[in-house]
């Protein structure tokens, strides 16, 4: 145990946090954001501008639910559009968080105490938006329920082999897991909260939501216990869940959707795009709350790279999907394939093959990569190009298959942006709602960085 | 009668009896007797006792106000249940032969352009719901072409003529008829030089008798006739050959090689649904039989005749007759020029007269009904040589009741109306103001008849012009009689109450003669029974109106000699002159414009061009390459002075140099559904050139128009095996020439054991070779499946609801290519990639083979639909169905569930009536038997191309079909093992002609 956590430790060495922190300054600078600094007008402006979206989202989800998925631009070949492409969005982005939190506690990467906890708190939010729309792009949204095996008088239970059903079960194992995770983690946290905050409101609703916490030994003791139990429920998610979301896609006939190699591709564009995310989550947050010392250079390099690793695990996908369906010699495969690249969605996946493959070669080189800025924009590009990769995988191969006579190009309508920014909207809200209430940095976890925290092991050591 | 004093006195009767016409209504009233009087002058006797003069007037005011009080009080109790007062009628007198539940079936005929189609009403509770063929009748055959089974949905159209108007005021039928014996007692004074009868096209003995009754009583009245898509120059041309008026027929089962000159005898004109089944049944290359007939069409636009030629030679309709007049010659049967400047007219000529030589007696040659006269006169004169004439061509007498010039009667009433002599004008039926040549200017003539009376069922825009509106009834509410294309009569029964108090031609005919009063069943038994010959007239009736068929109709076949002077006039060729053609043709679905608000024929995709809710400037790849235009541009069409703005369409195998257009779109006046679709090309279109003129020009304008179509991408993938197809010759060499290169893997290819169908597995066969592409099954199936109708936005989002839809396929050079026509319905897979991924297992298999979809379950993912290869299935993307419209709710078939929005539907093999054959053989404790069920699809097919039955029955005709080398499986290569497999289709092609 003890070699273990010295080599965890060398990193911490190599500026994980800057140097300089104590406990308490740790500490304040991150319970002050929540309790005593003034907000900042940054947040403001975001938090506005994701409220105007969720309200566009509000209006829109009213309109679909009055007249129909109709207002949607889906049509007959094409019966999956926006809202399947933006589901398969948000669930990949929601992978990097639960790949902080738990992968990496387990590989013992402390760098990540600093991260992980807004990145699980996207994380969530982002099956939050991502679960929308499996309900929402029913024709009958308000019979979700019959998707779950529920005891009813007449005995019909859902179809097992169906991979929506599927879906359903690894969706909401990984949203109840993914909270589970992050509000265990947030204990502590918010005991610190509760005991330092002024306001009487804010100690109740913080002390109610510590659930007692006082820090005992005994309580550290079960805490270390549940995290890595939990740790351990949500490692095999990060490769499941996704795998299953691309079993939509696999166990259709659909040509360009029948592959075997759907699942790592999937995960590995999930975490991709859920990298960027995190990227474009950190960048402006640390600047704006000067927590570069906190969330220092090296997280942005460690991110980059893994979007850099996972994005040529993708590009090795591309290449392998153009392989595979010229050497299948099956007409409709290579034509599926001919039509996105040539057809009507040319455009897309164009773009889709700069923004995931072309512009992330950027990230080899250490000068882009040490740079907040530039990584803000790769991160961004990485985003629109994972949204395209889904959007030409579902609407390209749908819209020309097997019969050409039904062949017909989908178009979306202003209802699917609606949907779609508002989901954003959304995501956008509850994050800052977060960043306002919450520690959006494990105070304890961060703690344990700095050098006074190793005194003990040391003298055990 | 207590008083036995006041008995009745017949002998006092008797006396006043014999005064004169005194009315009585009872023989208490006729004995005048005071208990009667009494009654007479209270209207409800026993209540009213109380408070009538005899009582006392205190104590019947108490009584009163006790009543009142007491009503009142019970009144307020009722306020207790908020469901209103509704009586349900059970029938306590159970009508006869009427079980609940249990369909009737009557039979009828639907006109169109006068001639009668026999069909059987489908009747469920006293609302027809569906319209089928009649097998007894000789037009139809039991099968059913679109308008007719559309005309169900025009019964119960909500935007129907639904009162009587006088300049927008409702009245009376009575103050009509007051109104119009004042104008009549006028014109008897003058002959009726004063009256006009302006009727579209009438074959009905009972109307002609009448109108000639009306002819007696006023002399010089008159009767003008105007059908604007009717067979003017077929009737012209016949007075021109054979110097009388005359019907021409075929008899299509004995002719080998038929040449059709511009003639869709197989999708359009009287006859049709016949020809198209006899023609298929020497198409069938099936149960030993090997040989096929050979078809060469030569037409401008494609049409689904040209789409089953083994030789299609696009000419511009100018052309056609220097075709015939080759043809004719190299035949020998005519001394015309030999050939030509245009090397196209006269490239398979040869070939073809060598091919109609052999087969003398066992070929025929049809024109048009949109050709000029000289082409019907050298078809005669072709068919008369080769010796056709009483083999499988037949003429008889008219079938039209007065066939004059139709062209010539509208110039007179035009004529009289511009001088002032018309006094009444009796519109009956028809849309002259719409439909007439353009020059003529109808809407502003018309108006210069003082009394303008227009029957009509829809008030259109000849309506707009009447002061009279009157609602005319539709076909399935009113007796009638008509004659179909070989002069059969039919005696039309009501099978409704006329929903909005309207009444028919007959009965507003009725109204000009003596007994004005008469209804129609008395005018049309009437009419039969003065004519019928032999005992028991009504038992003779009885049977006609039962059977469909009145008995010994038919025209009698004659041999008309062919006058010297038929082919006088020498071939004059019209040059283009750097100009295009313009070709005018009634539209496949809307026909000239009577159906545009019918939903079901606006949302058929037409044959071919698979377009919706619009015309188009229909022309070639090339001719837009020369105008510099593409699908969806927009051209001035500038003919004669007259222009119009038309969006154009460009389709392969159109000839080049011309521009076809469909008559009866830009409607003003149609209701909700027809107005403001498509374009008025009546507007182009002068009584000189009703069909085809040079002298066209056509020129790019700014602005774009995007057509509601259904089907974008038509050529045929090599590479994709979705049509097998060959030559009839290669095929007998080697049947398996026709599935060249597809593949379908062996049936063990799967990890799951064979499901075993024990009983029923159900199945169908469909025969491209038969197939010709028009539509009806689609039709059919909409009207026995409650389909919705979306509307053009909705289908220009390929949000079309049909189960059942008609894809086409080109093949080969684009401006001569193979047409190919495939009827999809849902192919109800064993192996059903639907079915795996439906995750509330909405979509199931039956144990007959059935794909069940059921409704209640359905979330609507959606996700079977993209893993159907074939896209059968159709989603209900908005409430599509009409839950509101009172009048559309009688029209729904009760035994299919009428879907709400976001569920998916598709194709169910009509399992309602597989459940209805299943419950009748059960009953009976026997089997189905083969033929017992027939689809909607099926039993409308004219030319029989779709079969359905019980695949586990070796002797079913389906089995047998499938037996065919020719079946195959549509993407075979799937392993979905559909049940609906298709025969390939083959040609015929003559050695002699290279392509």
């Amino acid at each position: 145990m003890a070699d273990e956590r010295e080599v965890a430790e060398r990193p911490a060495s190599r500026r994980i946090i800057a140097p300089g922190y104590t406990f308490g300054t740790v500490t304040d600078q991150i319970a002050t954001v929540v309790l005593t600094r003034r907000t900042p007008v940054f947040w403001y402006i975001s938090f506005g501008v994701g409220f105007a979206l969720l309200l566009v989202f509000l209006w829109s989800v009213a309109v679909l639910l009055a007249k129909g998925v109709g207002i949607w631009g889906i049509r007959t070949p094409v019966m999956w559009g926006f809202a399947i492409t933006n589901f398969v969005w948000w669930i990949g982005i929601g992978h990097a968080g639960t790949l902080i939190s738990a992968i990496l506690l387990l590989l013992n990467q402390r760098w990540r105490n600093s991260i992980n906890r807004f990145a699980e708190a996207m994380t969530l939010f982002a099956v939050a938006c991502a679960g929308m729309f499996p309900l929402l792009h029913l024709g009958r949204p308000w019979l979700f329920y019959w998707l779950f095996p529920y005891p009813n008088t007449m005995a019909v239970q859902p179809n097992f082999r169906s991979p929506l059903v599927w879906d359903v079960f690894a969706v909401s194992t990984y949203a109840t897991v993914s909270l589970l995770f992050w509000f265990v983690g947030l204990m502590p946290d918010l005991a610190t909260l509760r005991d330092r905050t002024q306001n009487r409101f804010a100690r109740a609703a913080y002390g109610i939501l510590a659930m007692g916490w006082r820090g005992s030994a005994r309580h550290w003791s079960v805490y270390e216990t549940a995290t890595l139990l939990l740790a351990g429920l949500a490692t095999p998610l990060v490769l499941s869940v996704h795998t299953v979301v691309s079993f939509d896609f696999t166990i259709a006939i659909v040509p360009g959707w029948h592959s075997t190699f759907f699942p790592p591709y999937f995960v590995a564009g999930a975490i991709y795009s859920g990298f960027a995310m995190v990227l474009a989550l950190a960048i402006p947050l640390r600047s704006v709350y000067g927590l570069e010392g906190l969330i220092t250079a090296r997280h942005l390099d460690n991110s980059a790279k893994i979007m850099l690793a996972t994005g040529l695990i993708v590009a090795y996908a591309y290449m392998l999907e153009t392989f595979t369906a010229w050497y299948s010699g099956d007409v409709y495969e290579q034509s599926a394939l001919w039509n996105r690249m040539t057809g009507p969605y040319a455009v897309c996946y164009g773009a889709l093959i700069f923004c995931n493959i072309l512009a992330p070669q950027a990230l080899w080189f250490k000068r882009i990569r040490s740079s907040p800025a530039l990584l803000f924009v790769s991160s961004i590009v990485v985003l629109v190009g994972m949204w395209l990769e889904r959007y030409v995988i579902i609407v390209s191969s749908l819209a020309q298959d097997f019969m050409p006579s039904s062949w017909s190009i989908f178009q979306a309508t202003r209802w699917d942006w609606g949907t779609y920014l508002g989901t954003i909207g959304l995501f956008l809200f509850l994050f800052f709602v977060f960043i306002r209430l919450l520690p959006m940095i494990s105070i304890f976890e961060v703690r344990t960085l700095l050098p006074q925290a190793k005194v003990e092991e040391e003298a055990q050591g | 009668m207590s008083d036995g004093s006041k008995k009745l006195d017949l002998a006092a009767a008797r006396a006043r009896l014999a005064g004169g016409r005194d009315y009585w209504r009872s023989l208490d009233d006729l004995a005048s007797t005071a208990e009667f009087q009494d009654l007479l002058e209270r209207e409800f006797p026993r209540q009213a006792v109380g408070w009538s003069d005899d009582e006392d007037r205190v104590a019947g005011r108490r009584n009163f106000l006790k009543l009142m009080g007491a009503s009142l009080a019970l009144g307020g109790l009722t306020a207790c249940t908020r469901q209103p007062t509704e009586h349900i009628m059970p029938y306590v007198r159970q009508p006869e032969e009427l079980i609940p539940g249990r369909p009737l079936f009557f039979a009828t005929a639907a006109t169109l352009g006068g001639i009668a189609n026999g069909v059987l009403a489908e009747s469920h509770e006293g609302r027809p719901t569906k319209i089928e063929g009649n097998p007894e009748h000789p037009a139809t055959l039991g099968a059913c072409d679109i308008f007719s089974q559309a005309s169900v949905l025009q019964l119960y159209d909500p935007d129907r003529s639904q009162a009587l108007s006088l300049q927008g005021e409702i009245h009376s039928w009575g103050s009509f008829l007051g109104r119009l014996r004042e104008a009549l007692a006028v014109q008897k004074t003058k002959n009726g030089a004063g009256i006009r009868i302006l009727t579209e096209t009438v074959t009905s003995p009972a109307l002609a008798d009448q109108l000639a009754t009306i002819q007696k009583l006023y002399p010089a009245s008159k009767w003008h006739q105007w059908e604007p898509a009717g067979p003017h120059s077929a009737r012209a041309a016949a007075s021109r050959a054979f110097g009388a008026p005359t019907n021409t027929y075929y008899d299509l089962g004995k002719a080998n090689v038929v040449v059709s000159l511009d003639a869709d005898f197989l999708a359009s004109g009287a006859g049709s649904l016949r020809y198209a089944r006899q023609f298929a049944s020497r198409r069938r290359v099936q149960g030993g039989q090997t040989t096929m007939n050979r078809l060469y069409v030569t037409e401008p636009m494609p049409t689904p005749t040209g789409a089953k030629a083994d030789h299609r030679l696009p000419l511009r309709a100018d052309d056609i007759e220097e075709f015939a007049w080759a043809l004719a010659t190299a035949v020998g049967a005519a001394n015309g020029p030999k050939n030509g400047d245009n090397a196209d007219v006269y490239k398979w000529i040869g070939a073809m007269a060598r091919d109609l030589l052999v087969n003398k007696g066992a070929s025929l040659v049809i024109a048009g009904d949109y050709q000029p006269p000289m082409v019907h006169a050298l078809a005669h004169v072709m068919n008369s040589f080769l010796g056709n004439v009483g083999k499988t061509v037949f003429y008889t007498d008219p079938l039209e009741a007065n066939p004059v010039d139709q062209v010539a009667s509208l110039a007179d009433l035009v004529k009289d109306l511009d001088a002032g002599a018309v006094d009444l004008l009796l519109i009956l039926g028809g849309n002259p103001v719409f439909t007439s040549p353009v020059e003529l200017g109808m809407r502003d003539r018309i108006q210069k008849a003082a009394l303008r009376v227009h029957l009509s069922q829809y008030e259109d825009e000849t309506s707009e012009v009447c002061q009279w509106r009157l609602p005319e009834t539709h076909y399935l509410e009113s007796w009638g009689d008509a004659r179909a294309f070989d002069g059969t009569v039919t005696i039309q029964q009501p099978l409704i109450q006329p929903l909005y108090n309207g009444r028919s031609a007959y009965e507003v005919l009725q109204m000009l003669t003596e007994t004005p009063e008469s209804g129609s069943y008395q005018i049309v038994k009437g009419y039969w029974a003065a004519r019928h010959q032999g005992a028991d007239f009504e038992a003779w009736w009885r049977r006609a109106v039962h059977d469909g068929v009145v008995p010994g109709t038919a025209l009698p076949t004659k041999t008309p000699a062919i006058l010297g002077a038929a082919l006088a006039e020498r071939p004059q060729k019209r040059r283009l002159g750097g100009k295009l053609e313009v070709i005018f043709r009634p539209d496949p679905t809307i026909y000239d414009g009577r159906f545009a608000n019918n939903g079901w024929l606006q949302e058929l995709p037409k044959p071919i061009t698979k377009l919706t809710w619009d015309n188009a400037a229909i022309l070639s790849a090339a001719t837009a390459h020369r105008l510099g235009v593409a699908t969806g541009d927009m051209v001035e069409l500038a003919y004669q002075g007259r222009s119009l703005h038309a969006p154009v369409w460009v389709q392969p195998g159109h000839v080049n140099g011309a521009v076809t257009l469909h008559l009866g779109y830009g409607r003003t006046a149609a209701g909700r559904t027809g107005n403001g679709m498509g374009f008025n090309v009546y507007g182009l279109r002068t009584a000189q050139a009703l069909w085809h003129d040079t002298g066209l020009e056509a020129r790019k304008v700014p602005g774009s128009y995007l057509f509601a179509t259904t089907q974008n991408d038509h050529v045929l993938d090599t590479r994709r095996h979705i049509i097998h197809k060959g030559d009839l010759e290669d095929y007998r060499k080697n049947p398996e020439s026709v599935h060249e290169g597809a593949e379908a893997p062996p049936r063990e290819l799967t990890l799951y054991p064979e499901w075993k169908y024990e009983g029923y597995a159900w199945g169908m066969a469909i025969d491209l070779n038969a197939c010709t592409g028009c539509g009806a099954c689609v039709t059919a199936c909409q009207a026995e499946n409650n389909i919705a109708v979306v509307g053009k936005d909705q289908v220009r989002r390929s949000r079309i609801m049909h189960w059942l839809r008609v894809d086409t396929y080109y093949n080969g050079d684009v401006n001569h290519p193979e047409l190919y026509n495939q009827p999809v319905p849902c192919m109800q897979c064993e192996d059903a990639p639907c079915e795996l991924v439906c995750p509330v297992q909405a979509t199931n298999h039956s144990a007959e083979g059935l794909n069940d979809m059921v409704y209640n379950r359905c979330v609507g993912t959606r996700y079977c639909s993209n893993n159907c290869p074939y896209k059968v299935r159709r989603f209900n993307f908005y409430l599509y169905s009409d839950y509101e419209t009172p009048s559309l709710k009688l029209l729904h078939n009760p035994n299919v569930t009428v879907r709400s929005r976001g569920v998916m539907e598709k194709c169910t093999y009509c399992v309602q009536r597989i459940n209805a054959a299943k419950i009748d053989a059960e009953k009976q404790d026997r089997k189905v038997r083969d033929g017992d069920i027939q689809t909607a699809c099926q039993a409308s097919c004219p030319s029989e191309a779709i079969v359905f039955g019980d695949i586990n029955d070796p002797a079913s005709r389906v089995s047998q079909m499938k037996a065919e080398k020719l079946n195959y499986a549509l993407l075979a290569e799937l392993n979905t093992r559909p049940r609906t497999t298709y025969l390939a289709a083959l040609r015929n092609p003559n050695p002699e002609i290279d392509g």
